[in-house]
């Protein structure tokens, strides 16, 4: 097991290796450059041509690369050009946030889709499961904002329930954290429900064919044992892969629903620094989320042999 | 024993919300805290290096200037108790104001000043002028310096007060000696509020906190003169990119005040019976459409009379502010309509119907034959996308082959400042639009200046425009401004230094509970009170 997890992170640096030469190159012939925006409406070209020079930006493409990946070699990440500070230091002040919305929408997820997944499968063909897999198609179609806007005018702004906007941190209490969540997730969630949902229904549907879940019935056992104790476990395998590569989905929908509720986390903090070319935290960005999807891969992977005692490595 | 972890758990979180909220409430009840949406994120704090409006609005409220501007336009002293300039114009001198303190309690003494200026002076054209005039900056004591020059600089005050970014910030001397084309490090200030920079999270928040120790003047504020007081204790900026969002967190009062409200949501804060719409800036914003004077056919003013000859500015402004009246003005010229040297003088081609065939007429004669025409219009600002789509309507109507490139704001910063050909990487036009305040006078409107390669992006070069703006400066007293700017705005039409596509103006928005706002240029928090 060990051999196979040090493994799996030997692979993984060449794939950070390339991300970050893709990252860096890519970044280097796009259009657009820091040093005018810095100077602002009222500089001319030679400030910033100035400003260019003493941020280093004229030099070299092989120049600044190399100095970039001697840096990253000993863990710095760079600064930023617009305010100087650590790009690591603004990925934490980033990170909480993020991970708290990719938590709770998770968790909401996972608590919603499962058993919508295995009751459409348990009722396949009723209204029921036709109802849920309405919803399932809802939940694909309906964009990240439409209803976050929607819950924010209905829950917050008519209601008053719960806060529009922000991010509480959870040091400050557990309600105070969850109440900023509770809309963004679920309009984050929307879809990723609707994923599982689906591939739970599949899954369980293949496996309720199974000899040993007739089995299961034959004996007399209750419905729900049926379902959740026999089927889901051996379900569960695909599942967890789709809710692997939901990650994905949920760092590409934290970009918008983090606008639209206007929470500080990394979605926000990448699209600022895409706008304004701020490339060491593009690239320190890029880099933290590919770790992190190549770790949530790993840890995927590792939950097979948990979930399936058959699966060894 | 799963039930049970469970319990414990559920009830351990409970304790956290409950010792949590009553913690947080008390603190907040104590602490009166103006919650602010600006226009934009505080991305850098140096306001010399970086010198966007935003930047410029956070730094009017950590740093004091050595002069102000009031709501008449006129400059006031500010840190300075007195300035004396002698019989020939060639020696200012200017004693500060006693007990006035930088926010790590040390005296502003004026090697501070000169720091200060010395480097505010590499990045502002009216510095620059000075410097190129300027013989020695000397300190006579503590609070008295001198200021010694070639020839007379008439405009000296306008230019310690300017609003114009980069303004003349007063910062210790050893922050200010930090080059001017690098970022500072450390923000201590001599404004009425200290920078939080433990709270500062760039693209989310900054926060100010009330310095006890700020010195105001005796006078009662107006603009950037004045008793600066601060009648609250924390003003916290919180970013907000999605204006529906910002709206929302306004009417359900998690915000204050927003700066910029869009135009397209003030109808539903009108609605709303807790929040206040007011025009926020009285000055407001000249659009502007830019012309590359280097290449053909803009480098023929036949080509850019017929396009100033065709363009409406109604079409412009109904893009940008849409159908309300009261939000845009034309302006026949190039100075902002309201203010006090406001001249159509010279400028005729901007009244009337618009004479497309006359247009047509005349861009035949500058020789254009359907070459592609670069046009690069930002689309994530809505004020470029909306006069963007105008102009490429315009010029296809005049018979221009438009090659729209459609990008985004950062882009254009980049390509702008290109002098390659169009076809190569350059451009041909581009939108942007200025501050009211910028434009009411010659001495912040760097897009009027024509002086070639050091004019700003479109490298204008007219000897006419520089002379009126050099008079301008010379002039000794109101009646020589006047004619000056008369015959500056007659220069800049008969050159088309740039087409202005009209005067538009942006509300402001902020719940009832909040008192003492001030229409002006930029966000006034002294004096703003929240009940």
């Amino acid at each position: 097991m060990y051999g196979y997890i040090l493994k799996r992170i030997a692979a993984a640096v060449p794939v950070f290796a390339m991300v970050g030469l893709f990252v860096f190159s890519l970044l280097f012939v796009a259009p657009g450059d820091p040093a005018a925006i810095v100077a602002g409406d009222q500089a001319t070209d030679a400030d910033i041509a100035r400003i260019r020079a003493a941020m280093g930006l004229d030099r070299p493409f092989l120049v600044q690369l190399g100095e970039w990946f001697w840096r990253l070699l000993h863990g710095d990440l760079g600064n930023s050009i617009f305010n100087s500070l650590p790009v690591m230091q603004l990925i934490q002040n980033r990170i909480g946030p993020t991970l708290s919305l990719m938590s709770v929408t998770l968790l909401i997820a996972i608590a919603v889709a499962v058993p919508l997944g295995v009751t459409a499968a348990s009722r396949a063909g009723t209204w029921l499961d036709r109802g849920i897999m309405a919803l399932a198609v809802l939940g694909f179609s309906t964009p990240v904002f439409v209803l976050g806007y929607v819950l924010s005018f209905s829950v917050s702004l008519k209601l008053g329930w719960l806060p529009v906007q922000g991010y509480t941190p959870l040091e400050r209490g557990l309600w105070p954290w969850l109440r900023n969540l509770i809309l963004p997730a679920v309009s984050l969630g929307f879809i990723y429900i609707a994923l599982i949902a689906r591939v739970t229904r599949a899954a369980m549907l293949e496996v309720l064919q199974q000899d040993y879940i007739r089995t299961a019935q034959a004996k007399g056992l209750a419905q729900r044992t049926v379902l959740y104790l026999h089927a889901l476990k051996n379900a569960s395998v695909p599942i967890a892969t789709a809710i692997g590569i939901g990650v994905a989905l949920l760092i590409g929908g934290a970009v918008v629903t983090e606008s639209v509720f206007a929470i500080p986390g990394l979605g926000r903090l990448t699209v600022d620094a895409i706008l304004q070319r701020d490339y060491p935290v593009i690239q320190g960005v890029v880099l933290v989320c590919s770790f992190t999807y190549v770790l949530v891969n790993l840890l995927v992977d590792l939950l097979y042999g948990v979930l399936d005692p058959r699966i060894r490595y | 024993m799963e039930r049970r972890k469970f319990l414990k758990g559920a009830a351990l979180g409970g304790m956290v919300a409950a010792t949590g909220l009553p913690t947080l409430s008390r603190a907040q009840s104590r602490t009166k805290t103006l919650r602010f949406v600006p226009q934009a994120d505080l991305a850098n704090f140096d306001p010399i290096w970086g010198t966007q409006y935003v930047v410029r609005n956070a730094s009017i409220l950590v740093w004091d200037m050595l002069y102000g501007v009031d709501a008449n336009l006129a400059t006031q002293r500010q840190m300075v108790e007195s300035e004396e300039v002698s019989a020939d114009g060639l020696t200012w001198t200017f004693t500060l104001r006693k007990g006035l303190k930088f926010h790590d309690g040390q005296p502003v003494r004026t090697r501070d000043v000169i720091a200060s200026l010395k480097r505010w002076q590499q990045r502002n054209s009216m510095g620059l002028m000075i410097r190129d005039i300027q013989v020695s900056i000397d300190p006579v004591d503590d609070l008295t310096f001198k200021w010694t020059l070639k020839q007379p600089f008439p405009k000296m005050l306008n230019a310690l007060g300017t609003l114009g970014t980069p303004c003349p910030f007063i910062m210790p001397e050893r922050i200010a000696q930090t080059d001017p084309f690098k970022q500072i490090t450390e923000y201590v200030g001599s404004g009425p509020m200290s920078f939080a920079r433990g709270e500062w999270v760039p693209g989310a928040k900054a926060v100010f906190e009330r310095f006890a120790d700020y010195v105001p003047r005796e006078e009662p504020p107006s603009w950037m003169a004045g008793g600066k007081r601060i009648l609250v204790d924390r003003v916290e900026w919180v970013i907000m990119p999605d204006p529906a969002t910002a709206s929302a967190a306004l009417q359900s009062g998690e915000i204050d005040w927003w700066e910029n409200p869009i135009a397209d949501l003030i109808p539903v804060l009108q609605t709303s019976p807790d929040v206040v719409t007011q025009i926020a800036d009285p000055l407001g914003n000249v659009g502007s459409f830019r012309m590359n004077h280097l290449y053909p056919p803009f480098n023929d003013v036949r080509a850019r009379r017929a396009v100033l000859m065709a363009m409406s500015q109604q079409d412009y402004m109904q893009a940008i502010v849409g159908e309300n009246p009261d939000l845009w003005k034309p302006m026949n010229g190039y100075f902002t309509p309201g203010t006090p040297f406001y001249t159509e003088f010279g400028a005729d081609i901007f009244k009337g119907p618009r004479d497309l065939e006359a247009a047509r007429k005349l861009l035949a004669e500058s020789g254009y034959k359907g070459e592609p025409v670069t046009c690069v219009v930002a689309q994530n600002q809505s004020i470029t996308k909306a006069m963007g789509e105008v102009t490429a309507d315009l010029l296809k109507r005049l018979g221009m082959n438009v090659d729209f490139v459609a990008t985004d704001w950062g882009t254009v910063g980049t390509r702008r400042a290109s002098k390659a050909p169009p076809d190569q990487g350059g451009w041909h036009m581009f939108h942007s639009w200025h501050v009211g305040a910028d434009c009411a006078n010659p001495a912040g409107y760097v897009a009027l200046r024509a002086n070639g390669e050091k004019a700003w992006f479109g490298w204008p070069s007219d000897e006419n425009i520089e002379r009126h703006v050099r008079e301008w400066y010379d002039a000794a007293d109101a009646a020589q401004e006047k004619t000056a700017m008369d015959q500056l705005n007659k220069a800049a039409t008969d050159c088309v230094v740039y087409v202005p596509t009209g005067f538009f103006l942006q509300y402001g928005a902020w719940r009832k509970n909040i008192t003492g706002v001030t229409r002006g240029p930029m966000p006034f928090v002294w004096g703003v009170d929240k009940t």
